[in-house]
């Protein structure tokens, strides 16, 4: 399945220099429980002293049949399951997988229901940077901006905990709408994390931007051209980082954000120093975003009101009519009734493009539901990109990439 | 707003001597050490909890003291772990609650398996199961970590009801039966 890419200069370079040291070609096993394979990326290398030779991904350390799990349960019951594909941004997947399975029922959500879910994604897209910044800060030996971009990702945690009521595993999205309302003040709260959070930000990233270390770390390693980035498949802040202006929010608007004014930063040289920069920028971006949807949040309804076969009634009404009683025993037995067809639907995450494809044969539940994780069709690449390099910057490439096990594995 | 390239200008001498970041970094790093505290000493601090928490799923009662479930096994169908498991059950004809007619026999939560979701509480139709604040649980065995009915509404306690249906509607079918004898 791996295609190998052997580098042809690393072992004769070393032949050639220094006959005498050539040595054989070493197996070494990086993972599965490596802390920068960033979870259960099992890597095996094939090296010639320090030199990589050859790298082949090992992956499914962590698969536990999404997919399939998928079709033995009704619409909404998946959601939780969502949460834990790209596990650092779980709002952003319920997002996605809400939008995927009401584009099959051709269902509109309300615009408040939109603004709700556009904000939730971008702050989705900050957590999720924040923590892919902290953790290649330490795997390239910079430990600080870890704990600095923590503490941040801390606050937006709380901000989660009081709008969905878990910090983590979040399944704040129903088909239809989202679980509950934004509460009291909570945009307001919102607000007050944007405006600090910028002069932290440009702080935690003055700490990498021009560091001489951070730099001759990540300057000119890993480089993927314009047209391999394509090739590969690759999508969100790798792919972008490589010079392609490719952002599925710009491109194939979706739950309003075309609304929104805001930039895609692109990098110009495809190196980990310019996907760093790329993630960077975005999160500032997210912000503009954020305050831009928080200036004019629509009053309304958060649910589709027209869709009752999808969408569950009140629980006042349950608790006091019969009629919507049993409604809501049909929507929770049956599951959201969607017609027959399919759908394929692609949200720009944090992490790339993460696709839900639903083949429906009607009823409330999918007949087959296919994740494309950004992650996995990110990995890809891997093999081509660490051979012929050194084993740190393997590290290094690794942390740049910026992917999840939970989503690649699913 | 459009495509933006992102900046990258080559480090110039000073930049390239480390001071400048040194200088900046030990900046923040002083800034920091003075800085307020941003962590707790857990558990002797314990983090607040905001309204609306999923925390360990709990049954409750209703302030005449009823217990509100009536074994209607929504949750439990709904339940995307299958964490729950209800064993139905009858109310004694000679009971106060006699008019509510059922109630759970059995009512077990295996928290080893509960994700904290929240659909069992969204779907229930008698306001019965409630996620509340608690959030930690421990114990030693697998046994241990199964919530039976007794600790479940231990946990749970009273919550205001709205709605006393069942009440509303024995109150009703009452005066009926009344009116009915003259």
């Amino acid at each position: 399945m791996a295609t190998e890419f052997a580098f042809p200069d690393a072992g004769a370079k070393t032949a050639a220099a220094a006959p005498e040291f050539q040595t054989e070609k070493m197996s070494l096993s990086m993972g599965p429980s490596h802390p920068s394979t960033h979870g259960v990326l099992r890597l095996q290398l094939e090296l010639d002293g320090e030199v990589v030779t050859k790298c082949e991904p090992i992956i499914g350390y962590l698969h536990r049949g999404d997919e399939k799990i998928a079709e033995n349960m009704t619409y909404n019951q998946f959601v939780p399951y969502t949460d834990r594909l790209d596990y650092l941004a779980p709002l952003a997947n319920n997002v996605a997988y809400a939008i995927a399975v009401e584009r099959l029922a051709k269902l509109e959500v309300p615009e408040r229901c939109q603004a709700i879910r556009v904000v939730s994604c971008e702050l989705a897209r900050i957590s999720s940077h924040l923590l892919g910044l902290g953790a290649y800060g330490i795997d390239v030996g910079a430990w600080s901006v870890f704990l600095y971009s923590f503490t941040e990702r801390e606050k937006l945690y709380k901000l989660f905990e009081e709008l969905t009521g878990a910090r983590f595993t979040t399944s704040y999205t129903r088909i239809g709408g989202v679980a509950r309302d934004v509460p009291e003040g909570w945009t307001d709260r919102v607000n007050a994390f944007c405006d600090q959070f910028l002069p932290i930000l440009d702080e935690i990233l003055a700490l990498l931007t021009r560091n001489k270390i951070f730099m001759d770390r990540t300057v000119g390693v890993g480089v993927i051209s314009r047209e391999d980035a394509i090739a590969y498949g690759l999508t969100g802040p790798n792919l972008r980082g490589s010079g392609v202006g490719l952002d599925l929010r710009k491109d194939r608007p979706y739950s309003g954000y075309e609304r929104y004014q805001f930039d895609v930063p692109v990098g110009t040289t495809g190196d980990c120093y310019d996907r760093y920069l790329v993630r960077g920028e975005e999160m500032k971006q997210s912000v503009r975003i954020v305050k831009q949807v928080l200036a004019n949040f629509p009053k309304g309804p958060w649910q589709a009101t027209d869709a009752r076969r999808i969408v569950s009634p009140s629980k006042d009404k349950v608790l006091t009519s019969m009629e919507e009683l049993i409604q809501n025993f049909m929507l929770v037995t049956e599951g959201p009734q969607m017609p027959a067809g399919e759908v394929y639907f692609e949200a720009e995450n944090p992490k790339g493009a993460l696709g839900f494809y639903v083949v429906s044969r009607g009823g409330g539940v999918p007949w087959r539901l296919k994740i494309r994780a950004p992650s996995f069709c990110n990995l890809s690449i891997l093999p081509k990109l660490c051979a012929g390099t050194m084993v740190s910057d393997v590290v290094s490439i690794l942390g740049s990439l910026d992917f999840v096990m939970g989503e690649c594995d699913r | 707003m459009a495509v933006i390239p992102v900046e990258r200008k080559p480090l110039t001498l000073a930049e390239r001597t480390y001071i400048p970041q040194i200088v900046h970094g030990l900046k923040t790093t002083f800034r920091h050490l003075v800085a307020p505290n941003v962590t707790l000493e857990y558990p002797e601090q314990r983090p607040e909890i905001p309204g609306g928490y999923r925390g360990v799923p709990t049954l409750v009662r209703d302030p005449n003291g009823r217990e509100k479930c009536v074994s209607c096994q929504l949750c439990e169908f709904v339940c995307p772990p299958k964490a729950i498991r209800i064993t139905p059950g009858e109310i004694a004809a000679d009971s106060a609650q006699a008019h509510v007619e059922r109630a759970p026999q059995a009512f077990d939560i295996d928290m080893l398996r509960c994700i904290y979701c929240g659909l069992c509480q969204e779907v229930c139709p008698e306001e019965a199961i409630w996620l509340q604040t608690q959030y930690s649980m421990t114990g030693y065995t697998r046994e241990e970590m199964v919530n039976h009915k007794d600790r479940l509404y231990e946990l749970g306690g009273t919550l205001p009801d709205a709605h006393l249906k069942w009440d509303k509607k024995k109150a009703a079918e009452d005066a009926a039966a009344h009116g009915g004898h003259h």
